[in-house]
């Protein structure tokens, strides 16, 4: 019983699926060969790299032309933010993004503030949502990129992008989207959804890690972050990684047709599980949006106890989690995003993020629920806080 | 993260089972150092008999696997031990009896050095007694009481 392991860190990454595996192999092996190179072995392989941008452009609803394979998630966004920065730079040096975007989105843009760009971070509501008033009053005349996330990685809120899309159109602002989270989860319409650039990854959705993808509308000038040769239309260089990105074609091709499925499966037993967690352990958050949110996601804070020993106890009972504690990340601040939703430091170190997949049953769930019980117990059994908080009188 | 790996035999052996985890009632000295925002506070009770000889050390802590750890090894450490003894049981002693700790993980073996220091200090305090090279604990625990109103429910 205790040897099983239940992983519930989706959101970290994905288990690659057998039949990517499968779809994978021979490129490695005997189709080795450089997708640039001239002769007829190698054309083929650049047919079947084509092919994924193809499943992937029908995908999103674009054309395959507007697809970039890059080295993962954090590189487009990087790309993104960084390539726009420069390829505007005489438009204007204005980026608005919000104070709860992934690192990459981040840290990107504290680079560019360094170098004399100029960021804003709009403040989200206690569900994580971004307004888009907010958005539009933040438009100045030198503004040349929104840049707001699909959803979010850690309390899993999805944003009302096409809203933003719509407001950075009117202003003539471009407007990106760090989709890592959602893509393949949710259906993403670019067109649609007035989306000029969007950031994705293999990884997220059972293909393998270190292939990521960006979508660029073909009317955007972007400069380039990695130079070189001239793969992906002179946009990327470096050698076509041909098995993993066919591996990421494989990946979305099965995504695409089980996404209303996995989602049921997922709601399913996500709400279950934070029904019980909610009725059966005390002085408990539930983090994030009650119905905008992303189908495999539960985001936790349990008053009185921190993060990091709760993860390990986790560990211990065969159970994966993650959390958005300092000691999680090395720093003494606990997550941004926590932060961002309002969450006083003392409680959001004590915040637990368990992410599902279409393979969790209802058994992990109950399993994990009732682990989690007796952990967060044990804990607060051990905590200076809740002795303090229980001598207050503050029993219910 | 990766702590499970990081941490040694003996860190995770006093985290998954900690010793002398709890309260004593009427304790010679208790002192609660770390603050609730930084994510540890550490208390530690002790019960000190007329020899000055620690008869008995206690726990509680919130804060990661180490914070607990350092806890348990400290209680561990100062038991049986004179008052003056117990001051020698210093950050270093502790690090190196859970044979060594991450290194964004030190400040730890630091708070748990702090609360045996506070707990001497309260006893010493109560008994109008002075303990040669002890000195008053740093005081950084005053978000903890924003805290509790914060909390207050």
């Amino acid at each position: 019983m205790e040897k099983k392991l239940i992983y519930m860190d989706n959101a970290a990454t994905t288990k690659v699926k057998p039949e990517v595996v499968e779809a994978m192999m021979p490129y490695f092996t005997e189709l080795f060969y450089n997708p640039s190179s001239t002769y007829g072995v190698a054309g083929e392989i650049a047919q079947e790299v084509d092919k994924a941008r193809e499943t992937i452009a029908d995908f999103l609803n674009c054309e395959a032309r507007e697809v970039f394979f890059t080295g993962g998630g954090s590189e487009s966004d990087n790309w993104a933010i960084k390539g726009i920065a420069d390829a505007r730079k005489d438009k204007g040096n204005h980026i608005i993004t919000s104070k709860i975007e992934h690192h990459a989105v981040t840290h990107a843009c504290q680079f560019l503030e360094k170098n004399g760009y100029e960021v804003t971070y709009l403040d989200v509501d206690e569900y994580g949502m971004v307004d888009p008033k907010a958005v539009e009053s933040a438009i100045k005349s030198n503004t040349i990129l929104i840049t707001i996330m699909f959803a979010n990685n850690e309390i899993g809120t999805i944003e009302p992008v096409k809203e933003i899309g719509r407001i950075a159109h009117e202003h003539g602002v471009l407007f990106h989207t760090d989709a890592v989270q959602a893509f393949g989860h949710v259906a993403i319409d670019v067109k649609e959804m007035n989306i000029d650039m969007l950031s994705a990854s293999a990884h997220k959705i059972n293909g393998p890690k270190g292939v990521g993808l960006m979508y660029i509308n073909k009317s955007i000038r972007i400069s380039n972050l990695i130079h070189g040769g001239g793969q992906e239309r002179g946009k990327r260089a470096g050698t076509t990684n041909a098995a993993g990105i066919i591996g990421f074609g494989k990946a979305v091709e099965i995504a695409a047709s089980t996404l209303e499925e996995r989602r049921e499966h997922e709601m399913r037993l996500r709400n279950h599980m934070v029904s019980r967690v909610m009725e059966e352990i005390p002085y408990t958050k539930y983090n994030g949006h009650k119905t905008e949110r992303l189908s495999n996601n539960a985001s936790f804070c349990f008053r009185f106890i921190e993060g990091e020993s709760l993860l390990l106890m986790l560990d211990m009972a065969g159970i994966c989690g993650s959390s958005g504690s300092a000691c999680n990340s090395g720093s003494l601040d606990p997550s941004h995003v926590l932060l961002a939703i309002g969450c006083p430091h003392e409680i959001a170190h004590g915040s637990l993020r368990l992410t599902i997949s279409e393979e969790t049953t209802l058994e992990d769930v109950d399993y994990t629920v009732d682990k989690l019980k007796g952990i967060v117990e044990r804990l607060r059994s051990m905590s200076p806080l809740y002795e303090d908080f229980i001598k207050k009188g503050g029993n219910d | 993260m990766s702590q499970a790996t990081e941490y040694s035999k003996k860190v995770m052996d006093h985290f998954s089972n900690p010793r002398n985890v709890g309260e004593i009632e009427d304790a010679s000295g208790v002192g609660t150092v770390g603050n609730a925002k930084c994510g540890d506070i550490m208390r530690m009770y002790l019960d000190i008999d007329e020899n000055q000889v620690i008869r008995e050390a206690k726990f509680k802590t919130f804060g990661c696997g180490a914070a607990v750890a350092t806890s348990s090894m400290a209680t561990e450490l100062v038991k049986g031990k004179t008052v003056r003894e117990a001051l020698e049981v210093t950050n270093k002693a502790v690090m190196e009896a859970l044979d060594g700790l991450p290194p964004v993980k030190v400040h730890c073996s630091l708070l748990a050095e702090e609360a045996i220091h506070a707990a001497l200090w309260d006893y010493a305090t109560k008994n109008g007694i002075s303990i040669e090279g002890l000195k008053p604990p740093v005081d950084d625990i005053d978000e903890t009481e924003e805290f509790y109103e914060m909390q207050g429910e």
